[in-house]
């Protein structure tokens, strides 16, 4: 090694010190899970970690040990030039990647369906269903159950199912609350499913994973887990709110703003949701002809 | 009038802030310095015989990789602007670039460093070396090589101007629509990273299928496919790839144009478009393309391991056969780039285990390197740092890419921060480590002496570390929640002090390509040190080390004949005097004449391109007449080669055999 690269070497170990210093304390979000999907998720990864060390930790062993004993100064070792197979080894290390995926192969099949975004936790309480529409730049949520609306914000109960419904009136988005685990693409004109859940009360953050233009990275939201009776205060009070939801107020809000403050509804007009999936569904004859080209 | 025959153009889209302006001005002073240069030296005639209309391979090459190095440049400025941005942009403080820039130079970012700097050094690195290694004097079709390569100089020279007029597009690399439709996006910028793509695509395609035919019809006798050196094979691996996937990308790119042309709804929201489609498409042709250019790095390190371990390739028929799995693969994991677009469990499983089955081919060629290594005599040039650097990282790539391809792990890590520290470990680590080691083992064979040791293992320590300290701080913000593309977060994260560590990395990054800078000047000062003379630098095994450095034009006096793998080690060995060159008779060559047709249909394309963005149909039809003009004459052309007579090869060769001894 020359002296360029012990000191290389050394800046690297002092800014990696460095960073354990000043990252001490913060939120490893995806490693402090706080719901049964996360978690699994966590496991899942520690899991494959653990697997592929299996390979990974003999080639970086094997890598070192050998370009150290075979170096060209080394003239003790011996020197094979002629040596260019051996079936016995080489099945060696077909089969053992091979039953290394074998493994992971069956842990995946089993987790992609239970962790399938789409499917439904099995509870004993009954879920919360959360319509979810990204705009540009701004998430609103609808609860079609309690007749609410709210942007930017999202609360639900703690240990209790939560069945997002999601779409976009906007480019695709991704809707993400890392604490909780998954993210699933909203998408204009269609409906995705996501289905998650919070042990205990706690405010986490959500965003969106999919970049959609200028105002994406103010495309955040507050997702709130409450204690039953909060939630349901909360719910009473944003149903206090005399403001109403309806179409000429979504169209109002659909108009791009970015870093938009938390805004309630008491009165969100029903079918809504199914309102702004069905914007693109229409057919032909319904629509305005589109102005393409101004010049 | 004037409107309808200048289109779209207009003054306002000249350069519009500081930092675009002082790139805008850089490049026209680096002009200037050209070409005041080659006034001042009156090198334009030597610049236009002997480079700009060759049909030479090595020297389409060479052009090839300096245009690459020239983008590499800026993609760098690129990442440093993102990360500078990232390090300074969090709570109060804004940074210094604009939303829609930022968007404009991450997705410059993406398309620069794939389009612009991995595919010409690959191409560039085919062309250097696919010909010689088989013992053939050029490739199979040397016009088609000139198009491609002035094809993709078109599509270099657009990308660059949409720096500087107009904008580009803010749609990340692929471009997902709706974003990337007229509806999102109305201006000229998707326009201009559409007809790039077009443009250089079209240039790529035309290039592997050159490479594909010479490969299969233009080898010496007696080199069976299974006595081929394996970076032939691996190249081989690489064009069918790119041959079946970029009439996709075409396609695709196609469609998305007519959207925006015509009114179309391939890919809108509405009127039953399906932007899904476009995804499925675009990653039919985007994940199979990271292979094209890994490839072909995996097998520069199966030439270079052999050879400064001196011993026979390990497991050669192992790595044919893993060259081959990982060549079909690749086409049947597009799906796990989107996991969580909301497909069943059933295809969403199966694609995650189709993508992990490549780790196990992969796999194998990484403990068939080890095994070329046991039992060898290894001398540490540059290339076999390259070499141990590249299994370090790589390895702990795949062991992320394998995470990822877990849907149950990719629906919680799916474009987050830790998706691009992954997908840069493969690329700094895999394909970047690979050409760069490629590059240092084949130049003298180019240029007729060796580069520095000393600047070029500088270069790797500092592209090494600085790779781990730019992305192991990514990892951890992507496990912190931290998405890709934010030009802008809250303090409250405390991502801060992990993206400064990272802009860190990206400076001692910068550092290793200056010295890599330094590495090339050093080396040309230097050069009659470094001077190659027996054409033979690294004991080398495979038949371009048989001829002088720098090759000959015409590559091989007299074609070799090949009795098996390692021909020029097995020639070395038979003989202790080297034997390269057995005592036959030298014949009249054929070899093409320089032609200024490639270039001319490479304006001609870059007028289409430019025109069509800006909407001015008359000149996109002169243009388009322009190629199709171009491509009838030149068919009618009788006098596209010419006879190098025996007696005259005899004096060339004679001359260089003086030389060597």
């Amino acid at each position: 090694m020359s002296r360029t690269s012990i000191f290389l070497v050394l800046v690297a170990v002092g800014l990696v010190s460095l960073l354990a210093h000043l990252s001490g304390g913060i939120d490893i979000q995806i490693l402090n899970p706080q719901g049964p999907i996360a978690l699994e998720q966590k496991r899942l990864i520690i899991t494959a970690v653990l697997l592929m060390l299996i390979v990974v930790v003999p080639v970086y062993v094997l890598a070192a040990l050998i370009a150290w004993k075979y170096r060209a100064t080394n003239t003790d070792a011996p020197y094979t030039p002629d040596h260019d197979h051996d079936q016995r080894i080489e099945i060696v290390w077909w089969t053992i990647p091979l039953l290394i995926i074998l493994t992971l192969g069956t842990i995946t099949w089993k987790t992609t369906h239970a962790l399938d975004p789409f499917r439904p936790l099995d509870s004993t309480v009954s879920p919360v269903t959360i319509q979810v529409v990204a705009l540009n730049w701004k998430w609103l949520f609808i609860y079609p159950e309690y007749g609410i609306a709210t942007v930017n914000y999202v609360a639900f109960p703690e240990d209790t199912p939560v069945s997002f419904h999601i779409t976009a009136d906007a480019p695709m988005n991704s809707f993400w609350i890392p604490s909780l685990g998954s993210q699933i693409y909203a998408m204009a004109g269609m409906s995705t499913r996501l289905h998650l859940l919070a042990d205990q009360p706690g405010t986490y953050h959500g965003l969106s994973a999919n970049w959609s233009g200028e105002g994406f990275s103010g495309m955040k939201f507050i997702a709130q887990s409450l204690s039953r009776e909060d939630f349901d205060s909360w719910v009473a009070a944003v149903r206090q709110i005399s403001s109403v939801f309806d179409t000429g107020e979504y169209d109002l809000l659909a108009l791009p703003s970015s870093h938009t403050p938390v805004r309630y509804f008491g009165h969100a007009q029903p079918g809504l949701y199914d309102y702004v999936v069905n914007k693109y569904m229409q057919p032909h004859d319904t629509m305005p002809v589109r102005v393409l080209h101004d010049e | 009038m004037m409107n309808n025959m200048f289109g779209k153009m207009s003054f306002a889209a000249l350069p519009p802030n500081a930092i675009v302006l002082s790139a805008f001005l850089f490049m026209i002073a680096l002009a200037g310095l050209i070409i005041g240069a080659l006034f001042y030296y009156k090198r334009w005639r030597w610049l236009w015989d002997e480079w700009l209309t060759s049909l030479d391979a090595k020297k389409i090459g060479v052009m090839y990789i300096i245009v690459g190095f020239v983008m590499l440049v800026r993609g760098a400025i690129d990442a440093a602007l993102m990360r500078g941005q990232q390090a300074v942009a969090a709570g109060d403080s804004l940074g210094y670039l604009s939303p829609e820039h930022f968007g404009q130079i991450f997705t410059a970012h993406g398309v620069i460093m794939i389009f612009f700097v991995a595919m010409p050094l690959m191409f560039g690195l085919f062309n250097l070396v696919v010909p010689m290694q088989i013992g053939a004097r050029d490739v199979a079709f040397p016009f088609l090589n000139s198009l491609s390569f002035w094809l993709f100089a078109a599509a270099a020279v657009l990308m660059n101007i949409s720096l500087v007029y107009g904008e580009f597009a803010s749609i990340g690399w692929l471009g997902y629509p709706p974003l990337s439709e007229l509806e999102y996006s109305p201006g000229v910028g998707v326009d201009y990273y559409i007809w790039i793509l077009q443009i250089a695509g079209l240039g790529s395609l035309f290039s592997a299928i050159n490479f594909l035919v010479t490969i299969l019809k233009m080898r010496a006798p007696g080199m069976t496919l299974m006595r081929m050196p394996m970076f032939e094979w691996t190249t081989l691996a690489s064009v069918v790839l790119v041959i079946v996937i970029f009439p996709i990308l075409t396609a695709t790119l196609a469609m998305l144009s007519l959207d925006r042309l015509l009114g179309m709804h391939f890919f809108t929201s509405d009127f039953g478009g399906n932007a899904m489609m476009y995804v499925n498409l675009i990653w039919a042709w985007g994940h199979p393309e990271v292979y094209v250019l890994i490839l072909p790095a995996f097998g520069a390190f199966s030439e270079i391991v052999p050879t400064f371990a001196k011993k026979r390739l390990f497991g050669y028929s192992s790595m044919v056969a893993a060259s081959i799995v990982i060549c079909f693969l690749s086409f049947v994991v597009w799906l796990h780039h989107f996991f969580t677009m909301g497909a069943g469990a059933n295809v969403n499983a199966f694609f995650g285990i189709a993508t992990m089955v490549i780790a196990i081919p992969t796999g194998v060629k990484v403990f068939n390197w080890l095994a070329t290594m046991y039992r060898g005599r290894i001398t540490f040039t540059t290339p076999m740092y390259w070499f141990l650097g590249f299994v370090g990282t790589f390895t702990l790539g795949g062991m992320t890419g394998v995470m990822m391809a877990v849907p149950g792990i990719d629906f919680q890590m799916h474009n987050s921060l830790f998706l691009v520290a992954h997908f840069h470990n493969m690329v700094i680590g895999g394909v970047v480590f690979g050409y760069l080691a490629a590059l240092s083992f084949w130049f003298p064979k180019i240029f007729g002496f060796t580069l520095d040791e000393k600047w070029g293992i500088r270069a790797f320590w500092c592209w090494l570390i600085g790779f781990f300290v730019a992305f192991m701080p990514l990892y951890l913000l992507g496990f912190m929640g931290a998405t890709r593309r934010l030009e802008h977060y809250d303090a409250s994260t405390g991502w801060q002090p992990l993206f400064i560590v990272a802009g860190i990395g990206v400076v001692i990054i910068a550092l290793g390509i200056v010295f890599q800078a330094v590495q090339l000047v050093v080396s040309i000062i230097k050069r009659h040190e470094y001077a190659d003379t027996t054409g033979d630098p690294w004991d080398g095994r495979t038949l371009e080390w048989s001829i002088p450095s720098p090759a000959p034009f015409y590559n091989f006096a007299i074609i070799p004949a090949v009795h098996g793998r390692d021909a020029f080690w097995e020639m070395k060995q038979s003989d202790p005097i080297v034997q390269a060159r057995p005592a036959q008779e030298y014949v009249d060559i054929e070899l093409p004449c320089n032609t200024p047709v490639g270039v001319y249909i490479g304006a001609c394309a870059f007028v289409f391109g430019f025109a069509i963005v800006w909407h001015m149909w008359w000149l996109a039809l002169l243009g388009f007449l322009g190629v199709v003009g171009l491509l009838i004459a030149r068919s009618f052309d009788e006098n596209t080669e010419y006879i190098l007579p025996a007696a005259e090869i005899a004096r060339l060769d004679a001359a260089y055999t003086q030389k060597t001894i």
